[in-house]
């Protein structure tokens, strides 16, 4: 059983890190190693900026 | 830890655990007999795909011979560039370490970046160039897919990479210019945009000739739409941040558009309604182009994207298993008529150098270079894992070519010609199709009409006859292989539109994605021209925005109506162009890598990226030549162009393949343009390669030059090398952890797991 949920564990964390979506806890525990007095955004805010940014610079996808 | 005499831990700080793992431990003997063992076994699967010969050549063979040298490369060849010219130093920082914000700068665990990786560089390309270069038969492009990765795309895809991390993650034209100066940087600059522009064109192309007359597809890809739309509202405004969540929501109604599309062609209005001409298509398409690079990206690019790396992934694998499990016999010939003789229905030109052109990605993509520069460099955690993701990556990437070239070949051979003959040859027709491929004198028994027609019912479409462009063909293997075990003749329908949906949807990504890069390319080039149009280079400046996006769209939009309408059939004709523009671009980044290894006084290895820059060029300047110079109207488009012009002097009112005077002025306008573009591409290319022989014959008389590489930052983390941690890494993770666990402040996100 703790396998089984070791393997879930394994591919959630997979999952959400090549799509992006543990980018917010990233920029958290980086903002509270770095700049422990600066805001923390909300998970809101961190996703609109994050497309406002993309906005401006996109990346380029391959053929 | 074994032998601990010839592992030496590098230490940055004397407080801190070591950062790096210089490992000189020669192979243990298990290991040298398993990569023997693999060696073998490749060699044999090799020697059965070039020797064996009928229906008992096996699918399967393809894979082990393709995984087998894979793995030997990966371990000996791209261990050998490392060494030599890469020299990674993990006591340095990335630039994802140095210049961490925790966004765009942030180390990422290595397997991930990984997966990252492989989605931005993988697309529609490995899946297309295949199935088009399976009528030269399997052997030709068997090899170049599987060599051509090892030697050439691995090569620049890796090197480009450590190009840019060692540069701050800047990009491929920067790099361009900051090494070769600014005549190169210049062409290099014009060449990308303008290779972008055609990119986009073709792989629309791709998409209109899958999608025209095809009810089920124009429904179940048209869906896509307002599905995106509706994860970018859930992702903002009900739960933002929950991508896999909206993610798996967004598959499961993508595939119930799938199968809803197959219940609204069967309705008599839905018929009527998503039956749409070529034209028709090709115009929504740019329309499309317009809107999504003008919307903002978390209404439309963002959420396509994620539903395009979850429907990629899962293709893949679905692919791989179907191949290994359905062990499909393979029905084309080693080497064709068409690939000596030069005149195939798909494209024309003989082996040397067409094929090389039209299977670019899978096996060497420019492209892939624009991606290796850029994003990936800011992300990855230690120089010596670039192997891994660069080289690695690629590896990948060719391996999904193999298997769409697998499904190509397994493909009854009077049928994949049947799909890959444009319409002016087949006469679109079951009973004048059926006539044509019958005397192409291909193996296996002839076709009927009715064979024809049934084959499309069986996919559930109208008709299979000249659906070109190399989609529709691995939709239709694809149907075939996978029915073989899930679902059988019933669920035929159901994978055809499935390939055709995950095919349709990696390339609107792309067209969405290149079109916005393309118009920052294009705002800021003409914001750097100064005076009034200064203006150009502030992103949020609306207006700038929607007339870059407009001559942008204009352009591919241009190209792409000009092969939707062109007589010869536009694939036949653009596609070259396409592979041209592709390898060109891989010419100026392997020129890059070449001069900066020169540069740095490694000129003994400076054969690794010049051998693939020598062999690149020869392809791309050979069949360039013949597509500006050759006499023969099919292959050259000025002699077509010149043709078509002298009939039209002599007052002729029908020549070749079009019918009436209108097509004929389409011909003269349409090889003129593509003749003009590769006289284009041609010249850059040249400009960027004497200037690197320029820069690389300085460098050899100075005996080195300095780069522009960015000075040393000291590392303060570790993380592994390879996929599998060895156990002088492990040691040191755990030292540490150790470490992190006294000091829970230090800890790195990067540095999880």
């Amino acid at each position: 059983m703790s396998s089984l949920r070791r393997g879930w564990r394994a591919l959630t964390w997979y999952v959400t890190g090549v799509l992006g979506e543990s980018d917010y806890q990233r920029y958290v525990a980086h903002l509270r190693r770095v700049h422990p007095d600066a805001a923390v955004p909300t998970v809101g805010e961190f996703w609109r900026d994050r497309y406002a940014a993309q906005d401006a610079d996109p990346g380029a996808r391959c053929c | 830890m074994r032998s601990p005499e010839h592992v030496e831990l590098v230490r940055n700080n004397p407080d801190l655990p070591p950062v790096a793992v210089i490992d000189r431990r020669p192979m243990t003997t298990s290991k040298k007999l398993i990569f023997a063992a693999i060696g073998v076994v490749a060699a044999v699967a090799w020697a059965l795909v070039a020797f064996v010969r009928g229906e008992s050549v096996n699918g399967a063979y393809f894979v082990v011979a393709a995984v087998g040298t894979y793995v030997v490369a990966y371990r000996f060849y791209a261990r050998l560039i490392e060494y030599k010219v890469v020299r990674p130093r993990d006591d340095r920082a990335t630039p994802g370490e140095e210049h961490e914000n925790g966004r765009d700068f942030a180390p990422t665990d290595r397997r991930v970046l990984f997966g990252h990786h492989f989605a931005a560089i993988a697309g529609a390309g490995p899946l297309v160039g295949p199935v088009l270069a399976a009528q030269m038969g399997y052997l030709p492009g068997t090899i170049w897919i599987i060599i051509g990765a090892v030697l050439a795309g691995c090569v620049q895809d890796y090197l480009v990479l450590w190009l840019s991390t060692r540069r701050r993650g800047r990009s491929l034209g920067q790099m361009i210019r900051d090494e070769m100066g600014s005549i190169g940087g210049a062409a290099g600059l014009i060449g990308v945009f303008v290779i972008m522009i055609i990119i986009l064109a073709v792989l629309a192309l791709v998409v209109v000739n899958a999608l025209a007359e095809s009810p089920w597809g124009v429904f179940s890809v048209g869906m896509t739409i307002p599905i995106a739309l509706f994860m970018g509202v859930y992702l903002r405004y009900i739960r933002p941040g929950r991508v896999s969540e909206v993610s798996i929501i967004g598959v499961v109604l993508l595939v119930l558009a799938i199968v809803a599309g197959g219940w609204v062609a069967d309705t008599p209005w839905g018929a009527e309604t998503f039956t749409l001409e070529p034209v028709t298509v090709a115009w929504l398409i740019v329309g499309y182009g317009f809107l999504a690079s003008v919307l903002p990206v978390w209404l439309l690019l963002a959420p396509r994207d994620y539903l395009s790396t979850f429907m990629k992934v899962g293709t893949i694998i679905l692919l791989a298993v179907g191949v290994i499990v359905a062990q499909p016999a393979v029905q084309a010939p080693a080497i064709s008529s068409f690939a000596v003789e030069g005149n195939g229905p798909a494209f024309a030109g003989s082996l040397f150098p067409f094929l090389f052109i039209t299977i670019a990605c899978g096996a060497l993509s420019g492209f892939h270079a624009l991606i290796s520069s850029g994003t990936t460099p800011k992300l990855v955690e230690k120089e010596s894992q670039l192997r891994l993701i660069g080289y690695g990556g690629m590896l990948t990437e060719s391996f999904v070519a193999i298997m769409a070239l697998v499904t190509a070949i397994s493909i009854d051979q009077h049928l994949y010609f049947t799909m890959n003959a444009p319409a002016t040859l087949t006469g679109g027709e079951p009973g004048s199709a059926a006539d044509y491929v019958n005397g192409l004198g291909l193996a296996g028994p002839p076709v009927t009409g009715e064979e024809i027609q049934s084959a499309a019912d069986g996919v559930g479409e109208e008709s299979i006859i000249s659906r070109t462009g190399g989609a529709p063909t691995l939709a239709f293997g694809m149907s075939q292989i996978l029915g073989s075990f899930l679902g059988g003749a019933s669920m035929q329908a159901f994978w055809y539109h499935f390939a055709i949906m995950f095919e349709a949807l990696f390339i609107l990504t792309t067209v969405d994605a290149g079109t916005r890069v393309a118009r920052f390319m294009l705002s800021d080039t003409l914001g750097n021209l100064g005076g009034p149009l200064k203006k150009f280079r502030d992103p949020s400046w609306r207006v700038g925005a929607w007339i870059c996006s407009i001559v942008v769209c204009g352009l591919w939009g241009a190209i792409l109506l000009m092969g939707v309408t062109d007589p010869l059939g536009g694939i036949n004709t653009l596609f070259p162009l396409f592979g041209i523009a592709n390898q060109l671009l891989a010419a100026m980044a392997l020129a890059l890598v070449t001069v900066v290894v020169v540069k740095k006084g490694y000129l003994r290895w400076a054969w690794i990226p010049a051998v693939p820059l020598l062999w690149d060029l020869a392809v791309t300047m050979t069949a360039s030549y013949q597509k500006i110079f050759s006499p023969e109207p099919s292959l050259g488009y000025w002699a077509q162009h010149n043709a078509f012009r002298e009939a039209r002097a002599a007052g002729e009112t029908s020549f070749g393949t079009a019918a009436d005077p209108a097509a004929m002025d389409a011909v003269i306008r349409n090889t003129f343009l593509q003749g003009t573009l590769s006289i284009i591409f041609a010249v850059l290319v040249l400009v960027v390669a004497l200037v690197a022989l320029w820069v690389c014959v300085k460098a050899i008389r100075a005996g080195g030059l300095p780069t522009t590489e960015e000075p040393d930052a000291r590392s303060a983390t570790f993380a592994p090398s390879g996929l599998i941690p060895t156990d002088a890494e492990k040691e040191v993770a755990a030292q540490w952890a150790a470490y992190y666990e006294e000091n829970p402040d230090k800890l790195r996100t990067g540095t999880h797991a």
